[in-house]
């Protein structure tokens, strides 16, 4: 009993720092988006390049599939903490199912905005930078799975349930940023969309 | 019940230890995850990156000095790049621009955070080691390669980048506008990305680590300027450097891909190119927003380094700890908001102008209360001139002369002849290049017993180090201030040919040598630190008599740095001379019960039940003190 106690004190204090470090690189990768954002507001302001696109509304969907994704990564860390293996495996799976679509469905908006004609590569930089904040933050989604994948591993090896609870923590903080930085961009979008 | 935490930690890593053992060569001294190795590793290839861009600057100084001799040597050394003796023109702007890259980047960020911070922060606040020793790790091999990349620039074809540090496009944007816009830009890019990722793995784990892995009794106000200062340049590391690769990933895609983001309107050749709408201005915002900021993540891990020498050798307390902090916090969160000074003249409108000058201009107060304070803990102390101590003076020196002159550019008035003049090249080679490499030498000369296992460097050898740099140094960059007033512009391959500037050729000729002698004193450096790393003077453990934790440490190199249990901290790192104490210095790790001559009610603060058992023995001992 006393043997378990230092134990668990002794995982918190090495993983406590640890995590700290996510946080700090969600701030980091939180100033990439801020950086791109305010650039466009440079752009789009000092010249009069105005954005004028309708986005196509495939963005409300993936918004919406972002938005569930964070819901069942929610519910898996719930049955971490109650230590329900199965659930804890499905909903990491489902959440992971979800990212997959949300990345299939930024690829088909890009497939659309071309059929509008409006292109990555155009004399109106505005226009381009949707394509840059779309696909910067892709990045980061695929970074997510990976540490969504490694979380889903863990479980399957005979970890200390410490360390799979961290595990987890780990790629829910960063899924759950991403979230709301999608939604960042996107509600930016639309306000600047004339 | 946090000592029992802490003792665990210390229990579980001498268990770790046992492991370690087992060492190679390979996990030791190369891919090693001991924050003092790799400490090590971040000096030595700083100072091998120093080297080389000194080299880089005689080499353009040569050619400033004596724009229409040929030297045949030169042609010999570097083949194509110096055609009939003389540099290609070309090619001087590509050794301006690697020269300030690797010095501002590699020597001047990696080199002096990535060994003092790695160094200094787990040893100064009692951990193990960093947060995360694997990222630690990542960080210097992330920089080591961004080196190799950076230098392998210089073969290929069409030789290194050469829009200048700052890669302003177009010329960074168009591969076809210059030489040194082809594949040595590329290589650029590539290097600063891995730069950046290397920056923020190291500064991710300086701050978590200083928030998270202090000892027993470390408060935030018990800590050493030193790690402040590491720590509020990690903090802003984390916060700007992300804006580069912002800037810095749409300039690839303009590059490549044939997006407009900041081109517009070219013609070359007198063909005009597809792009249009970009705009160079909004690359100069993205870069100057790091740009600022990263000219203090150079300055302050150098000012930690002083204050903490200063205090030190001067055998006083640091005068107005709480204002060095507050003043460095001062000066992080400003340097957010000044970055529009580099841009006053690209067409700025003038009220946002005039907000940025005040912006800056009130960065010279906290500027003014960190160099007042250092003055003020020298005035009066009982003061050892160690070479550390001099190169810490020498900052001071630095900061004050080069600091003067960023007022005069601070005003968007005054600044429209002074842009892009040999003025701006005075200012900040002083202010950040001298200052920041006094700094970083101050510390070398100081902490040389903690990075090589107890050896002391040379103390003639310094002595003849400083003086001659630092006089060579006033003599290199002082005379530019004159030629910038005169309106001599910058990065010119031969700017002395112009009828109204030839009169500058003969003080151009004296900077010239004047350079030439520094770098040769920096050979009695070089020789001073390699041979002492084998055969220098042994120290004892704690050679200053200095208060900070890292001199309890064991002088030989041990995983967890300490035997045992971690010191605990009961009292802020500047008790020197204290009255009434029998010896001028005492260590953080000594409790107040123990000198009880020397407490001080105010030692007091936040403990009542200590105040109460002061007073009782003030009562009983100094009756004639207590009303
Ligand atoms: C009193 C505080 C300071 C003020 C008011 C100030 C002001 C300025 C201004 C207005 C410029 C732009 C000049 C131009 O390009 O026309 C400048 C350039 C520069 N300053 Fe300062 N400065 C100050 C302190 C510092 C410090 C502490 C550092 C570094 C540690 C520094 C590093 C630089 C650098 C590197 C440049 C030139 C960048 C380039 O164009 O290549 N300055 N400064
Ligand atoms: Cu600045």
């Amino acid at each position: 009993m006393m043997m378990a106690q230092i134990q668990q004190k002794e995982d918190r204090l090495s993983l406590q720092p640890k995590k700290f470090v996510m946080w700090l690189f969600v701030f980091a990768s939180f100033m990439i988006f801020a950086a791109l954002t305010s650039g466009f507001m440079v752009y789009a302001g000092g010249r009069g390049h105005a954005l004028n696109v309708i986005l196509p509304n495939i963005f409300m969907y993936s918004t919406g599939v972002l938005i569930i994704s964070s819901v069942t990564l929610f519910l898996a860390t719930r049955a971490t903490k109650r230590q329900e293996v199965s659930k804890q495996r499905l909903f990491i799976t489902l959440t992971m199912i979800l990212g997959v679509i949300f990345f299939g469905l930024q690829i088909d908006g890009w497939r659309i905005l071309t059929e509008m004609n409006i292109f990555f590569v155009e004399p109106n930089a505005s226009r381009s930078f949707i394509y840059i904040f779309t696909g910067v933050h892709l990045l980061h989604i695929i970074a997510g799975l990976l540490l969504l994948t490694s979380a889903l591993y863990t479980t399957y090896r005979s970890k200390p349930q410490s360390i799979i609870q961290f595990r987890l923590e780990i790629a829910s903080i960063f899924w759950h940023f991403l979230d709301i930085i999608w939604i960042y961009l996107y509600v930016f979008l639309l306000l600047n969309q004339n | 019940m946090s000592t029992v935490a802490v003792h665990d930690h210390s229990v579980s890593h001498d268990h770790d230890h046992e492991h370690h053992h087992h060492d190679t060569f390979i996990t030791k001294y190369v891919f090693s995850q001991d924050h003092k190795m790799i400490a090590k590793q971040f000096l030595i290839t700083g100072i091998t990156m120093a080297v080389i861009a000194m080299l880089l600057s005689i080499l353009f100084r040569i050619q400033l000095a004596y724009p229409d001799k040929t030297f045949p040597l030169l042609t010999t050394l570097l083949g194509r790049f110096a055609p009939n003796g003389r540099l290609d023109p070309e090619f001087y702007l590509s050794l301006v621009t690697i020269h300030g890259t690797i010095m501002v980047f590699f020597v001047l960020t990696a080199g002096l955070s990535g060994t003092f911070s790695n160094l200094l922060i787990p040893l100064q606040v009692g951990a193990r080691d960093m947060a995360s020793p694997f990222v630690n790790m990542l960080s210097y091999w992330f920089f080591f390669g961004a080196s190799i990349v950076m230098l392998s620039s210089f073969f290929v074809q069409k030789g290194p980048a050469g829009a200048g540090w700052t890669i302003y496009p177009p010329l960074s944007a168009l591969p076809k506008a210059m030489k040194g816009s082809e594949m040595g830009m590329t290589l650029w890019l590539i290097s600063m990305v891995m730069f950046i990722a290397s920056s923020l793995m190291g500064g991710i784990n300086y701050v978590s680590t200083v928030l998270n892995m202090r000892t027993k009794g470390m408060d935030l106000w018990k800590m050493p300027l030193t790690v402040w200062a590491f720590f509020l340049t990690a903090i802003l590391g984390i916060l700007s450097f992300p804006v580069l690769v912002a800037g810095v990933v749409l300039l690839i895609f303009d590059r490549s891909f044939g997006t407009s983001f900041y081109l517009s309107d070219i013609v070359m050749n007198g063909k005009l190119l597809p792009y249009s709408g970009g705009s160079p201005i909004l690359f100069q915002h993205l870069f100057w927003f790091l740009g600022h900021p990263e000219v203090y993540i150079v300055i302050m891990p150098a000012m930690g380094i002083s204050s903490e020498i200063i205090a030190v050798n001067a055998r006083k307390p640091i005068f107005g700890y709480h204002a060095m902090v507050y003043s460095l916090i001062g000066i992080s969160t400003l340097s957010f908001i000044v970055w529009g000074h580099h841009m006053f003249v690209t067409g700025m409108n003038p009220f946002l102008g005039g907000v940025f000058m005040i912006t800056t201009l009130i960065i010279a107060v906290p500027s003014a209360v960190k160099t007042f304070n250092w003055i003020a803990t020298i005035w009066r102390g009982n003061i050892r001139f160690t070479p550390a101590m001099l190169f810490a003076i020498g900052l001071v020196s630095f900061f004050i002369s080069g600091g003067v002159t960023g007022i005069f550019l601070g005003n968007s008035a005054l600044d429209i002849p002074l842009h892009d003049t040999y003025f701006v090249v005075a200012h900040f080679h002083l202010v950040m290049g001298s200052a920041a490499i006094f700094g970083m030498l101050a510390g070398v000369y100081h902490w040389f017993p903690k990075l090589f296992a107890g050896r002391l460097m040379d103390e003639k050898l310094g002595y003849f180090h400083f003086w001659v740099t630092f006089i060579c140094a006033y003599l290199v960059f002082f005379p530019m201030h004159f030629m910038g007033l005169d309106g001599v512009p910058r990065r010119y391959y031969a700017m002395t040919e112009f009828p109204a500037f030839n009169h500058w050729l003969s003080v151009n000729t004296f900077i010239t040598w004047a350079a030439i002698v520094a770098a040769l004193a920096q050979v009695s450096f070089l020789y001073n630190f390699f041979s002492s790393i084998f055969f220098g003077k042994r120290a004892t453990q704690n050679p200053w008599n200095a208060n900070t934790l890292e001199w309890t440490a064991p002088m030989e190199h041990i995983h967890g740095n300490w035997r045992g249990d971690i010191p605990t901290v009961y009292r802020w790192p500047y008790d020197y001379s204290k009255p009434g104490h029998d010896e001028d210095f005492i260590p953080q790790t000594v409790p107040l019960s123990e000198t009880m001559s020397s407490n001080l009610p105010h030692d007091f603060e936040d403990n009542p039940a200590g105040l109460e058992i002061y007073n009782e023995w003030a009562k009983a001992n100094r009756p004639s003190e207590v009303k």
